[in-house]
């Protein structure tokens, strides 16, 4: 059965046509072309797929794509600043060496972001619990937490 | 010590912008005009004979392009051994065997026309352990050998064996001795980006993939002899390597999905992609071996160690892999950590009926220091001796030779044991009651390349271009662990320019100089050894013609200076005469006299001179290529004796754990990790190697394990596979890294991708000995385990 569906997506109104089976994660990378959003597992057991629906982080990989109508849908394309320039919380990740083979990164920075926008001053312990879904292999997660942690810091003091 | 310029200091890596923005291209981006979905069918049987293979269905299903078995495809065979085939005609030995392929327009397609496959088998008993599989009479899991000979067993007919010293003397001077039989599991590498291909042919029938390998040129060797086994003669296959989401040794080998998809490539005319699944990845991928060693030590009353005795079997799986010469690196800890001037060791692999193995981080290392750091301290307790104290006694040194002959350069085990020592408070006890204990465990590793084939060698090209850029093409493989960072910096530091003007090239066998493979920590290694030979020899091209463009060059900036500075008065040099190569020198990118006064005018940037050079009569534009073989030797496995790397690295880890006797499980408190690394080339990207080996270190201790039940891997997802997650990794790591300056090592450093991981399972194991009594020699150390220890001591006590 296919659907036609409208939402936002990276801060732009899109229509698109989807099949019933489609998935949120087929329909950024298949349809969109927003290869950043990674698949890992397609079974939300290890959170490369994480994109950020109003607000909230979930794994686009379980998400059915025509649940997403009317809803604001943001993938780590659209954390992209003008001028090729990172954001704050792509860029601590970058400095702070919390980047190896980069396959978990996008849905890494996805659940820093959304665990930033709702909680700006995480503890390690609120951090650590809302990385735990997305799997690493590389990193033991060490530089990745320093990374969360500096990027608070940093988004706090241009406040 | 020399002051260096970029190494040792804090720099991000060059590819990490991309992939914190989502542009870095994997094999799952990757999209070809055309391109078609292949998917493979694998086995519903461990052992069994194929009777027939009824593909009708499939080949009838709309959007099916191409439907392949072994019979109506060329045979394909590849291997270690070359003992396996893209696809299975008569038998299959494991689940993992590929039985027939399909090519469509989606993927969705492909996994339909999969299930419209249907096989009949005849059944054939299965051998799932190595011992079983090793006993006489046992069926055969392979009739014949890949020349056709018959086989009489299951082993894999390969040799490892040492013998040193004088055994039953060492054994005679022992006053205490320690014996135990330790095992490891199959784990997986479970690298976040799950294994694919994409293979495409052009017109003249030559070959372009894009493999997630870690060896692209012995790749390029294996596939163009699956070229000529398609009857397509002198073709030639080009590697092009992306972005590869993880290796952990997973791209050591061909695999069977790589020929597969030429074969429908070149059925079908078009691109075909090949990406497994998670779960394909967990059920039909190639784990590390599981292994079981026994082991006998003993010392004598001062605590030195008189011998060592040491018998490994491991389980092949169902055919070979490069995983097979796993124990050609156990022998390494075998005869070399710790001085031991007796030892005997042998290997023995077998086939199963299980999964077949492939390589994984430490290639061996992890098994053998496994089972040779508990035993060391049982035998430490034996003798009543400190589990330190006893290490010490025993500490390898400086420019020593080994019993397997490894010439050590530089050693800093001393120095490791020490800071872990202090680190943990190692002579204050853990509070006991609360049931804790410290543990430690060493190791040694290839630091200087690994040769495991006859060339252990690297290349590199540098090209310069008309604005100072460095373009490097390199042949080593970037996977996550940092190499390019490591070039950059290297290249940067030793030509004079600055990071930002050194590019990576994409591996393409096309255009990079040939490289063995990106294994046996060799990556930083090799890569910065060429930097330094290329740029050294790009050096001595510029400065020789410097001497002539680069007083002209300066002569033009005078006159321009003078221009803007009217009455300026230039110093007493005679730059015309000082112009000699011997007295030129680069630095971030500018050329200038060594001697010369300091002037803004005297010195010039690389790209000017590089045009002077390019825009005149019978101008030349500078390239270099470099080839780096280093001085080390291959081993004969068989007799177990040669110089495999050209430097060690060695470490020490330890671990304060304390267990819960009530649910036996055990928190890891705090972590040491010390690790002789030569030289530390970039620090945030050497901390993110050892962290990240670390905490595979601890899933090998504590909970990882490929489940299987007569062949069927019963856990194939992160669910019921765990792997660390940010939660099971919150404790303090305290890293101390101990710079030896190796002479060989590049700017002195040495390898440490793989170490990592080396020591991590012994270290903790001797920790939750330390806290409960308990010793656990079968990895990884669960729950379970500790309470089904915990209750037969209880009941022996009673
Ligand atoms: S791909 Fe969605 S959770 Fe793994
Ligand atoms: S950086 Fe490779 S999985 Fe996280």
């Amino acid at each position: 059965m296919k659907t036609e569906i409208s939402f936002i997506l990276n801060g732009l109104e899109v229509d698109v046509t989807v099949d019933g089976h489609l998935r949120l994660i087929d329909v950024l990378r298949n349809m969109m072309s927003l290869t950043g959003t990674k698949e890992g597992c397609g079974k939300g057991e290890c959170g490369a797929c994480t994109v950020i629906v109003d607000g909230r982080a979930v794994n686009s990989c379980l998400y059915p794509a025509n649940e997403i109508e009317g809803k604001s849908v943001t993938t780590i394309e659209g954390l992209q600043m003008p001028e090729h320039k990172l954001s704050k919380i792509q860029q601590a990740f970058v400095d702070h060496g919390g980047i190896q083979c980069g396959f978990c990164t996008p849905g890494m920075i996805m659940s820093a972001k959304a665990l930033l926008d709702s909680n700006p001053n995480p503890s390690d312990k609120e951090i650590r619990e809302a990385l735990q879904g997305n799997l690493c292999r590389c990193t033991g997660y060490v530089q990745i937490v320093e990374a969360v942690k500096r990027a608070a810091r940093q988004l706090k003091s241009k406040q | 010590m020399k002051n260096f310029r970029y190494i040792g200091k804090e720099t991000s890596r060059p590819d990490a912008p991309d992939k914190a923005a989502g542009k870095a291209h994997y094999i799952h981006d990757l999209q070809r005009p055309g391109m078609l979905y292949g998917k493979i069918k694998f086995s519903d049987h461990p052992h069994a004979r194929i009777k027939h293979i009824d593909t009708s269905k499939a080949e009838r299903l709309s959007g099916v392009r191409a439907v392949i078995t072994a019979n109506n495809s060329p045979e394909v065979r590849f291997g270690f051994l070359r003992d396996n085939f893209a696809l299975k005609k008569d038998k299959v030995r494991q689940y993992r065997d590929e039985l027939a392929a399909v090519a469509a327009i989606d993927p969705d397609i492909a996994e339909e026309a999969i299930e419209l496959i249907k096989v009949e088998y005849e059944p054939l008993p299965g051998l799932f352990s190595p011992h079983e599989a090793m006993k006489k009479g046992s069926p055969l899991i392979h009739e014949t050998d890949s020349q056709g000979r018959p086989r009489t067993d299951n082993l894999v007919p390969l040799q490892y064996h040492h013998e040193s010293g004088n055994l039953s003397a060492g054994k005679r001077a022992a006053k205490y001795m320690a014996q135990g039989e330790f095992s490891t599991p199959r784990v997986q590498q479970c690298c976040m980006g799950t294994a694919g291909c994409l293979a495409e042919f052009d017109m003249n029938s030559n070959l372009t993939i894009w493999a997630k390998t870690q060896i692209p040129f012995l790749a390029q060797r294996d596939f163009n002899r699956a070229l000529s086994d398609m009857g397509l003669n002198d073709k030639n296959t080009r590697v092009i390597v992306p972005a590869l989401g993880g290796g952990f040794g997973t791209g050591l080998d061909t695999h069977a999905y790589e020929y597969i998809a030429i074969l429908l490539a070149f059925q079908t005319g078009r691109p075909v992609k090949i990406v497994y699944t998670r779960d394909e990845e967990f059920a039909y991928f190639s784990p590390r071996q599981s292994s079981t060693t026994k082991i006998t030590q003993g010392c004598g009353q001062d605590g030195k160690l008189t011998f060592r005795e040491v018998e490994v079997v491991q389980d092949n799986g169902a055919y070979t892999s490069w995983g097979a010469t796993y124990p050609s690196v156990m022998m390494m800890p075998a005869t070399s950590l710790y001085r031991v001037p007796s030892v005997y060791f042998n290997a023995q692999l077998v086939y199963t009926n299980n999964t077949y193995c492939q390589a994984m981080r430490g290639y061996g290392n992890p098994e053998h220091t496994w089972a040779l750091e508990s035993n060391m301290d049982e035998l430490a307790g034996e003798a009543g001796i400190d589990p330190y104290d006893f290490r010490m006694i025993n500490c390898n040194k400086p420019k020593e030779t080994t019993p397997m002959g490894l010439k050590v350069s530089t050693c800093g085990l001393k120095e490791c044991l020490q800071t872990v020592a202090k680190k943990l408070d190692w002579k204050k006890k853990s509070k006991k009651g609360k049931c804790r204990g410290k543990g430690m465990a060493s190791l040694i590793h290839v630091g200087g390349g690994g040769r495991i084939y006859r060339s252990d060698a690297s290349g590199l090209i540098l090209k310069l271009d008309d604005f100072g850029n460095v373009n490097a093409y390199h042949g080593g493989v970037e996977m996550g662990q940092g190499l390019h960072s490591v070039l950059t910096l290297g290249i940067a530091e030793a030509l004079g320019v600055r990071p930002e003007k050194v590019f990576i090239n994409p591996l393409d066998t096309s255009t990079c100089p040939w490289d063995v493979g990106t294994h046996a920590s060799r990556g930083a290694f090799m890569a910065c050894n060429t930097a330094i030979l290329a740029a050294n020899k790009l050096r001595d091209r510029i400065f020789e013609l410097s001497e002539e463009l680069f007083p002209q060059e300066v002569e033009k900036n005078l006159e321009k200076f003078i221009k803007k500075n009217p009455g300026y008065k230039p110093p007493d040099f005679d730059f015309i005469k000082a112009a000699k190569r011997e007295r030129f020198d680069l630095k971030d990118g500018s050329i200038f006299i060594k001697d010369a006064p300091r002037e803004p005018w005297l010195s010039l940037d690389l790209g000017r001179l590089l045009r002077a050079i390019h825009f005149r009569t019978q101008g030349q534009m500078l390239a270099t290529e470099v080839f780096y073989d280093p001085p080390n030797e291959l081993p004969d496995f068989a007799k177990g004796f040669g110089n495999i790397s050209s430097t060690y690295a060695y470490g020490t880890q330890g671990a304060e754990v304390e267990v819960d006797t009530e649910t036996g499980e055990v928190k890891i408190l705090r972590m040491v990790a010390a690790h002789d690394v030569g030289k530390v080339l970039n620090p945030p990207a050497l901390k993110g190697q050892i962290y990240g080996a670390l905490a595979q270190g601890i899933g090998y201790a504590l909970y990882e394990e490929l489940q299987s039940e007569k062949g069927k891997i019963l856990n194939p997802n992160f669910r019921d596979y765990k792997i660390p997650t940010a939660q099971e990794m919150d404790f303090p790591v305290d890293l101390e890294f101990i710079e030896t300056n190796d002479s060989f090592g590049p700017f002195g450093a040495k390898g440490v991708a793989e170490p990592g991981l080396v020591p991590t399972a012994p270290a903790i194991a001797n920790a939750i000995y330390d806290a409960i009594g308990i010793r656990i020699r079968d990895l990884p150390i669960t729950q379970e385990k500790i309470l089904a220890a915990l209750k037969k001591l209880k009941e022996a006590n009673d």
